[in-house]
Parts: C-alpha cells; structure tokens; sequence
C-alpha cells in the first residue's frame, strides 16, 4: 500500500487516553492527521487538516459527535463520519447516524478492523456493526403505519426491501461483506450498495422509531 | 406559626410536653385537659378559667374555637374513645358561669352583641382558613423544627381547597368590617367593608409573591434533595462494581485473559445498570435469557460474545429449550473452534424465534462429527427436535461454525 493510499484520519474523542490508544492500535494503517478532544477543537481541526475520515466519539459534551457533524456540514468537501462509541444505546447510535455519520463500530473493535471500517468509510461505503444492524432491523420491524402522519414521507424509505433485510440480517449474525456475498450468491458491491442504501432510509425516513429516538437523543443533548 | 413552633421547641427543652388536645379526656375538643397538662394545672380549674372568659363577651368562646381548630390532637389521645358522663361536669361550669355572666351583664359588664357576633364570626373564618393546615398530626420535632413547620404550612395551604379558603377569607373580612362599624372607625357598614377591601387587597398583592417564592424554594430544594440522592445512589452503586473490579485488576495485573474477563463482565453490569433501570433484569424473555446464558458462558471459558437481539418474547417451554441449546453452542464454540470472539444474533418475528450462533474458528467437517460430540448431537439437535424445532449446523474446516437454531411461533 503507498503512502498515498492510506486514508487520511482525525480522531476526536475527550478523553485523552482513548485518542492515543486508538492511534497506536491503528498504527501504519492509516495516516492520523490530527485529534481534537472538543466539539470547537474538532471543527477547527478538521477545517485545517481536511481528512477523508473523522473517528467520532458519540459522547462528548457540548452536543457530542452529532454536533461536530452538523458544523463541519458547511464545509466544501466535508469528510465522512466513522461513529465510535462505547454506547449501546440505541437512540445514541441512531442520532448520530441520522446526523450524518457512515457508519457506527464499538471501542472494542481491534485495530485491523477499525482500518478496514476507515477505509470503506473513505470510500464511500456504510460501515455497520452487528449491533447496529440489530437496531435498524428492530427499528424498521413495525409495520409502516406507524409512520408521522404530517410528514408527507416517502413510503419507500419506510421500510427495507427483503434483500436488504437479509443483509442487514447476515451483519447481525457476524458476518463480513465477502461471506455474505457469497452466501447469498451476489457480488461484494452489490453487498455494500444494499447497505449504503439502507443508511439512506436510515438517514432520511420518517419512521415514528427512528425520529423518537432522534428526538430523546436531542433532549438528552441539550440537559447536559 | 413559626414562633408557636420554635415555643413549643422551647417547651420540649425545658422538659415540658407540647401543648396538644387531648380529647379522650377533655369534656369538647380536649382543649382545657391539653392546657391543664401543659401548664400542670387541675383540669377543673383550668375550665371554670375557660368558661368565664367564655361569658366575656364570647371571646373565650372563640379563643375555645380557636384553639380546637388550631393545636393539633396528642398522639397518645388519637384514636380513643371520649371519656364518658363528661357532658355532666361541662352542663353544671356551664350553667353556673352563665349565671356569673347573667348577673355581671345585669351590673352593666361585658361587651355588646356588636363586638361579640362580629369577633365569633371572624374567628370562625381563621378557623376555616387555617384548620387543613395543621389538620395532620405535626412531624415529630426536630433540630431544624422551625423551618420544618414552615414547610408544613406551605404543603398544607397547597392542599387547601379554594372555596373553604375564600368562605374563611370573607368571614374575617366581614367581621373586621363590621368591628370598625361598631367602633365608629367608618360611618356606614358598605364603607367599612369597602376598606377592608383594600387593606385586604394590598395585604394579598404582598403575600402571595411572598408565597409563591417560598413555594419555588421548596420545589428546588426538593430537586437539590433528589438529585444529591440520585449522586449517592451512583457513587454507592460504583463503589460495590467499579472499584472493586478496579482493585481485583491491578491484584491480578499479571494475568492478562482474567484481567479481560473481570473488565468485561464490569462492562456488562455497568451496561445493564445503566440502561435496563438499575436492577438485574429477571431473565423472563427470550432475550434476556439469551443474554444472561452468553454472560454466563464468557463467564466460564473467557471469550468475549456479541449478542444482538431483535424483538422479544415470553418465554415458554420451548424456547427454554431453544435458549438452552443457543447455550450449548456458545459452550462449544468457546472449547472447540479456537476463535477469538463469538456472535449471537436472535430475531423474534412472526413467525417464530431464530437463533444463530456464530465463530470464525477452526470449524469441523459436519459429514464426520466425531461420536464423543455429543453436545451437538444430543443438548442442541435432540433438544430442538423434541420441541419441534430445528437446528442446523453449517461449518467447514477454516471457515468457522454457524449455528442456527428455530423455534415456530405458538
């Protein structure tokens, strides 16, 4: 791999050991260009070092990940969004989701992993951990009445088709995008397109469960 | 209020018992035997005392009133019957103070009907006003007593019913405005009951923010008080998980796969204390179940397991089973397959509940499963067949082991 290959990457997380912890595990495999430990550092440093990817902790006070997203949203070519988190909360991994982020992994991830996920993040790809799959599935479970009336929604970001449904599936099981194409007989990028096109219902539905748990995720933000 | 507190406080200090009515001795409301205990006086004398001031002009009479609405019942007195043939004793005080009165009104004494009715009416209004407030048995004294039964009176006059409140407030209008009439203060009653109009008003616009703000301070040191609860119920509950984990790690620092496992099963409490509302949850759903059995098998062989669960159910008999045998996989793929990590995922849907156990270890040659494996054979195949259900085995050698296990609805 050259030099040039390699994804150039913020951290952003407030603490401090957690930001050299996850450089060191990433090591070679990426560039880090930077790390920030506040909402104001992080749009600062991002507005400098302009990455392909920014690691994203969900949690930090003043807004957390979510709003660093919504104030880098501005820039000229603003960079993907890897969530990293130790939450399991739903409405926490939905938020930040629906605030613009690629894709969501749990701190416990090893370190080849991470630059796997920060790599197909760079690319343009979804990155989705079992457990977030786990919630999309759960969260797209009901039946599609349960929509907001006064939306005007669309009906097709509403609910997932069967195939993305089995691939969402696969990801709860444990699976990677190679073996789930070759269980279910399609090509790799037809993998990443159904989940990419998932993180676009996930991010652009009306759903009742997905904008609930937006909503409390934003209550939250604004006690603390 | 506050002052008959912080003298009542007094009392109690010097050794002396509070001043309360005891009706289970008292002749009306137990006011007279309530002041006798307090003053250590005859009872007799303290109500012939009483009678008399109560021919005055009626205003023992109301202060009697007074009293009975206002000084709260003797704990020991609650509840017990009123001692009999009293009403004997209070006929023959009565009668001969009446007769004290009827001569002294005779001699050109005593005060007239139009103080007397006006004085007995305005204190039936206090009564009216102030009585749900001490209506409760007190709090039992203590060090902060004073600022306690100020508390008391605010939470009482929340309690107060408006049109009890409103018909006490114009009684004591009426009788303040009928008392300046009678003293020649204003020429006419309408007048005088206009001027108590004003004082009154004036005197509400300088009360009620006085109120309002004693009731704003109450609510947010109620807040201050639950959240300082709040802070001790956390840092008691990290104590007992976090810092004793924290104290086993640095003991056992140099044994790096215990180490794992005690942060991982910290982990796991401190998840599910934080988000399934502080206690345990009793594994009465599938999913719980599910979770508690991969918590138990990390336990047991150190191996960290992903469980993700989609929807949930009841448990019955047979997705017992279903959960048993999802726990035989998981034991297995922990001994056997060599991986580092194990997933489990589980939907609940329509149509029955699935199960799949999954490794990225060695994995098997399904076609030659050794006979000695009998945890496949008999705990998780066996187990699903007699509960109607199926389990299926995919692996090959390299590649991992998936187990899939299901249960139809019903």
């Amino acid at each position: 791999m050259s030099a040039e290959a390699k994804p150039r990457v913020v951290i952003v997380d407030d603490h401090r050991l957690f930001r050299a912890g996850v450089k060191a595990e990433l090591g070679d495999l990426v560039d880090v260009v930077g790390d920030a430990g506040t909402v104001q550092d992080a749009v600062v440093t991002i507005a400098a070092q302009r990455p392909d990817v920014v690691l994203l902790d969900v949690h930090m006070p003043e807004g957390g990940g979510a709003e660093v997203i919504r104030r880098c949203a501005g820039a000229e070519t603003p960079p993907r969004f890897l969530a990293l988190s130790v939450s399991d909360a739903a409405e926490d991994v939905i938020a930040v989701i629906r605030a613009g982020a690629r894709g969501y992994v749990t701190k416990t991830i090893s370190g080849p992993e991470l630059a796997d996920a920060v790599g197909r993040v760079s690319e343009g790809d979804a990155v989705f951990s079992p457990r977030l799959a786990g919630f999309v599935l759960d969260a797209f479970a009901a039946a599609p009445e349960e929509r907001l009336p006064d939306h005007g929604s669309d009906a097709e970001l509403d609910q997932l088709t069967p195939r993305e449904r089995e691939v969402l599936r696969h990801i709860a099981r444990g699976y990677m995008y190679k073996e789930i194409a070759r269980t279910l007989g399609i090509s790799v990028k037809t993998v990443e397109a159904h989940v990419s096109a998932v993180l676009r219902k996930l991010q652009l539905s009306s759903r009742h469960e997905l904008s609930r748990w937006a909503v409390q995720r934003h209550l939250v933000s604004f006690d603390s | 209020m506050i002052s008959a507190m912080s003298t009542e406080q007094a009392a109690i200090a010097r050794g002396r018992p509070p001043l309360r009515r005891r009706p289970d001795e008292g002749l009306f409301g137990g006011v007279c035997a309530g002041v006798a205990a307090r003053l250590d006086l005859n009872v007799r004398f303290v109500r012939i005392m009483a009678v008399l001031l109560g021919g005055v002009g009626g205003i023992g009479l109301a202060v009697y009133a007074l009293a009975w609405a206002l000084v709260p019942v003797a704990p020991e007195s609650e509840g017990r019957a009123r001692h009999s043939g009293g009403w004997r004793e209070a006929l023959m005080i009565i009668l001969s103070v009446a007769a004290v009165q009827w001569i002294l009104r005779r001699l050109g004494l005593g005060l007239g009907q139009s103080v007397f009715w006006p004085v007995v009416v305005g204190v039936c209004g206090l009564a009216l006003v102030w009585r749900p407030t001490v209506g409760p048995p007190t709090p039992a004294p203590s060090s902060d007593g004073g600022r306690r039964s100020l508390r008391g009176v605010l939470r009482g006059a929340a309690r107060l019913d408006a049109p009890r409140v409103i018909l006490g407030a114009v009684m004591v209008a009426f009788a303040v405005a009928a008392l300046l009439h009678s003293f020649s203060v204003a020429h006419s009653l309408g007048r005088a009951i206009g001027v108590v109009a004003i004082v009154a008003g004036v005197f509400g616009l300088l009360i009620v923010p006085w109120f309002v703000r004693q009731a704003r301070n109450l609510g947010s040191e109620r807040a201050a008080r639950i959240r300082e609860q709040e802070r001790a119920d956390v840092a008691a509950h990290l104590h007992d998980s976090v810092l004793q984990t924290l104290a086993l790690i640095q003991k056992r620092s140099g044994e790096p796969q215990e180490v794992a496992a005690l942060a991982r099963r910290q982990e796991r409490e401190l998840r599910s204390w934080l988000h399934e509302g502080r206690a345990a949850p009793a594994a009465d759903t599938v999913a719980s179940a599910l979770r508690q059995a991969a918590a138990e098998v990390e336990e047991l062989h150190r191996i960290p397991i992903e469980v993700v669960t989609v929807g949930d159910k009841p448990l019955n008999a047979s997705l017992e089973a279903l959960v048993l045998a999802a726990r035989e996989a998981m034991t297995n793929a922990a001994k056997f397959s060599g991986s580092n990590r194990v997933d489990l995922f589980a939907e609940v849907g329509d149509e029955g509940v699935e199960v799949f156990v999954r490794d990225r270890g060695i994995g098997f040659d399904t076609q030659a499963v050794p006979p000695d494996r009998r945890g496949l054979r008999d705990s998780i195949q066996g187990r699903m067949e007699r509960h109607r259900g199926l389990a299926r085995v995919r692996s090959r050698p390299g590649e991992g082991t998936e187990v899939e296990l299901q249960v139809g609805a019903g």
